[in-house]
């Protein structure tokens, strides 16, 4: 089984009803099976700071639901997490990590660099799956933390789980 | 009076506009925006069924579009300025591809930041917020300037198919704070047990 596949076999044995993301390569597969599930509404944003809205109107409602993202869109949540914080909106994350892990685009090294120490210091709570096999507790402890710890806490997800992405077409450039 | 202080002399007034759209709508679920527009909601009588934001700039509207998704059957009204709007644009695209049908937002625009000392908003110049809305894809938008167009509007606010947005241009004028409560867990929990029930309340 795919990791991704323990994340979305995560999110349903939790009744997750929303699913946000702005749309990203390492989260390609499970957007894609959220999209196509019946019970989940999938939205996808124009930035990543509106999911955290959205997550916090869908909790007032009574829906549970997550947010999905690289690494570049924590820095465009910074803000809107003080929502979040200062109500105790459960806040589950999932990140796909970039800049650390054969990153072809030195562009991606800021954000992959400081990612965790910013959701950190904005009162996230993080864990990193390196490996596989880590994704399924993981992604089960982060969900548990945000909807019965009524907290914010995020699921770093290192980039060598996902396929290594360069900008070549076979010309050797 | 400059051109981009027309709002000076706007006819309708800021907090009877919100008052006619919320007066007697018990079952309404109102996410305000931060500053005025959360005075404005709480001087037409503070409620549970109020998520006045005292923070968040520019997620008023992707908040309300989340609890529109997950209530369905009830009508969700997004009551915003246009300072608060100007930063959550984006969440305009967002709403209108979700396209809930319980949505309403009501912009008020004074043309100004009215909580760091009026200066004048994007909206005083050249940005036309009902046409950024209806650019997106919200399906019913409208621009209301007087009176009459607010009669006309009000069924259209909390009755019709939407999603909808509307603009109204109100007079700039700083008015006296009618704040809500400020704890946000408190004012999750109410609205949460006023909407779910006690057993809501974690």
């Amino acid at each position: 089984m795919n990791w991704w596949q323990d994340i979305f076999g995560a999110f349903k044995a939790n009744d997750v009803a929303m699913v946000a993301y702005v749309p990203d390569a390492g989260h390609s597969a499970l957007i894609e099976a959220c999209v196509a599930d019946n019970e989940i509404r999938a939205v996808p944003l124009t930035t990543e700071e509106e999911g955290v809205a959205l997550l916090a109107g869908a909790w007032l409602g009574g829906a549970k639901g997550v947010l999905l993202m690289q690494s570049s869109g924590v820095g465009n949540c910074i803000n809107m997490l003080s929502l979040a914080a200062t109500c105790r909106f459960p806040l589950p994350l999932f990140v796909t990590m970039r800049g650390q892990w054969h990153e072809f685009n030195p562009w991606q090294f800021p954000m992959g660099q400081t990612a965790e120490a910013q959701l950190n210091t904005a009162a996230v709570e993080t864990m990193t799956a390196a490996a596989a096999e880590d994704v399924a507790p993981m992604a089960a402890a982060t969900l548990d933390m945000a909807y019965s710890g009524g907290g914010m806490a995020a699921l770093l997800l290192h980039q060598s789980l996902s396929p290594v992405k360069t900008f070549d077409q076979g010309g050797g450039k | 009076m400059s051109e981009d202080r027309r709002s000076d002399d706007y006819p309708l007034a800021r907090r009877d506009v919100v008052r006619q759209i919320t007066e007697g709508q018990d079952d309404l679920l109102v996410i305000a925006g931060l500053g005025s527009t959360a005075w404005d909601v709480t001087a037409a009588g503070d409620r549970d069924l109020n998520f006045p934001l005292w923070g968040a700039m520019g997620g008023a509207v992707a908040m309300g579009l989340g609890l529109a998704l997950a209530q369905p059957e009830r009508r969700v009204l997004v009551i915003t300025g246009d300072g608060e709007a100007l930063m959550g644009m984006g969440s305009l695209a967002t709403a209108a591809m979700q396209a809930p049908a319980n949505l309403s937002i009501v912009i008020i625009d004074n043309e100004r930041y009215g909580e760091t000392g009026m200066q004048i908003t994007h909206t005083a110049g050249t940005t036309d917020l009902a046409a950024v809305a209806a650019a997106c894809g919200i399906p019913v938008t409208g621009l209301v300037l007087n009176q009459a167009e607010l009669d006309a509007a009000l069924p259209v606010i909390l009755e019709a198919t939407g999603p909808v947005l509307h603009v109204v241009k109100v007079r700039a004028k700083k008015l006296d704070f009618v704040l809500p409560p400020k704890d946000g867990v408190h004012l999750k929990n109410r609205f949460r047990r006023a909407l779910l029930g006690a057993e809501a309340v974690i």
